[in-house]
């Protein structure tokens, strides 16, 4: 069954075996890693299977002549962004078990498999009614032009027809780190006044800022005041009015 | 050269399908963030695959650009789950339901 | 001084306007002075106006006086005008002439009343209104007219508003005046439609436009608009409980003035009346029938005033009959004698009210003629007057409607003539029961105590009484049935020309129906004399069925007020609780009953509007390939 299915792969194209081969290994592995970010219980394993599939995407990235961002997706996203996740699930202490079984809401479980797959096949509906692509060819440049290498290309694309965005996307890190910081800080006088204030009753007056593994006075109530307090006082606050 | 292109379209639209089922279902935020990105990449798979069958640059460029932002959307969405659930002992979305009508 | 007309109406309103605003401070009494002033400023004008008229020649004795144009709209133009003929000035010499003899009168009789002058306030807009009213050259400032004194006569009547009873006559008043008004409303519809415009003059001279159907309903309508201002049947059971009022303002309105209103109306627009002699046989049934029946309800009544007031209906029945019979010159000279020995009659029974301190049942009076000398003095010339002994004003006023009702028909002649006989009976009846007789005021009674002697009026009260009792008296020469006599016949003749029965009968004729008319109303004196001579308490002269006003009152009340109750009650709970209210309360119920439903969409929980979001996705994708598919 799969060589019928290799032999009408290598016959629909002017693709080798190999290709085939690569194609079909870095599917599963981008499906198995993907089902394993949905179907783990343990937020960490579904981090290292993001990683997976984040590594089968690049390796088809390559596939497809698309060298550069290969190796971006690699150093970013693998390295940095999913980094960044085991870093939050760390500080946050989320790595314990969720119940994977249960389901709180109603309907949401069947209504979301019904409602996906109405979308997924139909985008395959669509896309083979309209013989899988259409529109216009080398719009923004070949990608094959003149024999110059991919990064060469892709970086005279992005600095001439693309340069507004490229700008943009530069004012958008900009932002993005500033507010990273804004979220990050902590309070400094009002915060030191309660620390000062609530250090005679409380001896965790200081240790808002630790991480939510302690337990705390089963604190778990409403959101109502933590949102407003964003990059304001609410630990100390949280403890001196519990 | 690779073989058709209509295979790599399959495989990303099935990708963004398990991503979107796990944003509805999983209660972590962490996780559901993490299916966030495996749409992400579905849409830069399918991208670079029409880069590819049609020979344009433009779609690498895009996904240039997808890769960039989705970067800086982590970065400020972790911050908010930090700052939301910093003293709270589990994360789920389940909890963050005030808006109740 | 035909052109003085205008300060006829505008004295009464500067009086008005006057007392309005500085009366409350003025106070008593100065502010009844000043609204006599007003009315006898009025007169003045009336008489110099009067003066003028007459300096014209016969045939020209009409003058048009134009303010402005009221409502200028295409096809109806009205103007605010008047009209001054020979009709119009009689009307208005003995309104501003009674007007100012009983305001000098109510100076007295209201005098230490707490609202002393919202009495005159009311007083000097009713008679500007009537002025208004007989002065108007169109339809619709009639009709101005018309609503004015209803609404002056509607707060007068309900002046001590204090008791319930009191404001209840007043609204019966107002609401029979306004079924009446529907009534001159259509009528006014129809004659603008068929004569194009509502002045007088132009649909008199355009009266053939009118055809027979549509006049006799114009008719019939107008005359419905009298009815219920003249107070005839059907729509007469407002008069008697009008007598809630003070008096003066019963000698007024109410005897006077206001009622005569609907005749008055009739007789301006007489050639309309001549189109329809089926409408005028109409009239004069209806006429004749109101007057039988008021003057059986008046022997029995226990009330001075309410005699009088049954006694007013009686009389104006008369009137309506001539008008019916088309003898307008009679009818108005009625009009003119009945204003003065009526206004004098009621006057004497306030002085008698006013005397015994607000005694009006006539079984409680008595032998007031040695106390009250003056009253009853005056008040001899109005009973004889009324009751048809020559040579008062009353004999000859009723013996020309009488002949001119024989020249039409005798069997309307003869319930006529039952009446008059009916008429002197009551009179008499009334008129020894207050002044005859047994003291009965000494003698306490189970609700009251006796009363003290009973005070003469004062001079302000006695001057008006004198002055009318001679007017009663010598009012009836104006017009006597002899060749060259009838002063008031050929005054009127301009008006009235081409009017039927303006001729009278064979003088011998007219001699034997003068003698009858005599010899009847001595027998109805004579009949009451003996009969009210032997004791005070008769019932078997005073059946019930006469008394309850043949159960009139009471079968409107069964017919119209229970059903109209019924019907507003269920309105109010129906129609306004259950079905209007329950379809406001009902949206907003539904609106509350869906917001609830669709406040479910609203958990709160994040991944549920992920799912709203992936089934919008799923929606739209399928509206996609369906698009795909099916193109």
């Amino acid at each position: 069954m799969t060589a019928a299915i290799v032999l009408a792969a290598v016959q629909t194209s002017r693709a080798t075996i190999p290709d085939v081969i690569t194609f079909a290994v870095a599917a599963a592995v981008i499906l198995v890693g993907a089902l394993g970010v949905v179907t783990s219980a343990n937020p960490v394993h579904s981090a290292l299977s993001l990683v997976l599939t984040l590594f089968g995407v690049a390796v088809l990235f390559i596939e497809q002549d698309a060298q550069f961002l290969a190796v971006v997706q690699v150093i970013v996203y693998a390295g940095a962004i999913v980094v960044l996740f085991l870093f939050v699930i760390m500080y946050l202490g989320v790595d314990r078990r969720e119940n994977i079984e249960a389901e709180p809401l109603r309907g949401q479980r069947p209504l979301a498999f019904v409602l996906v797959a109405i979308a997924l096949v139909g985008i395959l509906a669509m896309l083979a009614a309209a013989h899988w692509v259409t529109g216009a060819h080398a719009v923004a440049g070949s990608t094959t032009a003149g024999g110059k290498s991919n990064v060469y290309l892709l970086g005279k694309a992005v600095f001439t027809t693309y340069l507004f965005a490229f700008e943009a996307t530069a004012a958008l890190l900009v932002v993005a780190i500033v507010g990273a910081v804004m979220l990050a800080r902590r309070p400094t006088n009002e915060l030191e006044d309660e620390e000062l204030e609530s250090a005679a009753g409380d001896d965790e007056s200081g240790s808002g800022a630790d991480a939510g593994g302690l337990p705390r006075h089963g604190d778990s109530d409403g959101v109502d005041d933590v949102p407003s307090d964003a990059a304001a006082n609410a630990p100390a606050h949280g403890e001196a009015r519990s | 050269m690779s073989i058709n292109g209509d295979w790599y379209l399959i495989l990303a639209a099935a990708l963004f399908a398990i991503g979107a089922v796990g944003l509805l279902v999983r209660r972590n935020v962490l996780v559901m963030f993490m299916c966030i990105e495996l749409m992400l990449n579905a849409a830069n798979l399918t991208f670079v695959t029409f880069s590819r069958m049609l020979g344009d640059i433009g779609g690498q460029a895009v996904v240039f650009f997808v890769l960039v932002v989705a970067a800086a959307e982590v970065v400020i969405g972790l911050g908010i789950v930090v700052t939301i659930f910093r003293r709270r002992v589990s994360t789920t979305a389940d909890d963050l339901h005030v808006l109740k009508g | 001084m035909v052109h003085a007309a205008f300060l006829m109406p505008l004295f009464p309103l500067v009086g008005f306007a006057v007392l309005l605003t500085l009366g409350r401070r003025i106070g008593d009494p100065w502010a009844g002075w000043i609204g006599t002033a007003a009315i006898g400023g009025a007169f003045v004008a009336a008489c110099v106006t009067f003066a003028g008229l007459v300096g014209e020649p016969a045939s020209t004795r009409e003058f048009t006086q134009t303010f402005f144009t009221w409502i200028p709209v295409g096809g109806l133009q009205v103007k605010a005008a008047l009209y001054i003929d020979p009709l119009s000035m009689t009307m208005c010499l003995f309104i501003t002439g009674v007007s100012m003899l009983i305001h000098l009168y109510s100076i007295g009789y209201m005098k230490g009343d707490r609202d002393y002058s919202k009495f005159f306030v009311y007083l000097n807009l009713f008679v500007f209104s009537m002025l208004v009213l007989v002065l108007a050259n169109n339809l619709l400032v009639t009709f101005v007219g018309w609503e004015g004194v209803g609404v002056c006569s509607y707060w007068l009547i309900s002046y001590w508003f204090q008791s319930e009873s009191n404001a209840s006559a007043g609204k019966k008043a107002f609401i029979y005046n306004r079924i009446g008004d529907v009534g001159f409303l259509l009528a006014m519809f129809l004659i603008f439609s068929k004569a194009g415009s509502l002045d007088y003059s132009v649909i008199f001279a355009h009266k053939d436009l009118i055809g027979g159907g549509v006049a006799t309903a114009a008719v019939l309508l107008l005359f419905l608009g009298a009815c219920g201002k003249s107070a005839q049947i059907p729509l007469f059971n407002w008069l008697p409980d009008a007598m809630a009022g003070p008096t003066p303002v019963s000698a007024l309105i109410h005897a006077a003035t206001m009622v005569t209103a609907g005749v008055y109306l009739l007789c301006r627009v007489s050639p309309i009346l001549q189109l329809s002699p089926d409408a005028d046989w109409v009239i004069a049934i209806v006429g004749v029938s109101t007057a039988f029946v008021a003057m059986t309800i008046a022997t029995s009544q226990q009330d001075i005033k309410k005699v009088l007031a049954f006694s007013t209906v009686s009389q104006i029945g008369y009137m309506i009959l001539a008008v019916g019979c088309g003898a307008y010159t009679a009818a108005i000279f009625l009009m003119v004698c009945h204003a003065f020995y009526k206004g004098l009659l009621f006057l004497g029974a306030g002085s008698v009210i006013h005397g015994t301190e607000d005694e009006q049942d006539l079984k409680r009076l008595g032998a007031l003629r040695k106390v009250l000398p003056w009253t009853f003095g005056t008040f001899i010339f109005g009973w004889l007057a009324i009751s048809g002994i020559p040579p008062f004003s009353g004999f000859w006023s009723k013996g020309d409607v009488l002949d001119n009702v024989f020249a039409k028909s005798p069997v309307l002649w003869a319930i006529g003539l039952v009446t008059a006989l009916g008429t002197a009976y009551y009179m008499t009846r009334l008129f020894y029961l207050t002044f005859y007789g047994k003291a009965r005021w000494r003698e306490p009674a189970p609700d009251r105590p006796a009363h003290h002697t009973p005070h003469e009026s004062p001079w302000v009260m006695r001057i008006p009484l004198i002055v009318l009792a001679v007017l009663a008296s010598v009012a009836g020469f104006i017009d006597l049935p002899v060749g060259g006599l009838d002063f008031f016949n050929t005054w009127l003749d301009p008006v009235f020309a081409g009017s039927l029965y303006n001729d009278h009968e064979h003088s011998l004729t007219v001699w034997a129906l003068s003698v009858t008319d005599a010899a009847v109303a001595v027998l109805g004196l004579f009949i009451a004399w003996r009969i009210w001579r032997v004791r005070a308490d008769r019932p078997e002269f005073e059946p019930r069925f006469l008394q309850r006003v043949w159960y009139w009152d009471d079968a409107y009340d069964a017919i119209f007020g229970r059903p109209g109750e019924a019907l507003a009650r269920f309105s109010a709970t129906v129609i306004e609780g259950r079905i209007i209210d329950g379809a406001v309360n009902g949206v907003g119920s539904l609106v509350r009953v869906t917001s609830t439903k669709a406040r479910r969409f609203q958990t709160g929980y994040v991944r549920n509007y992920a799912l709203a979001i992936a089934l919008g996705l799923a929606l739209i994708i399928a509206f996609m390939v369906s698009r795909v598919w099916w193109s």
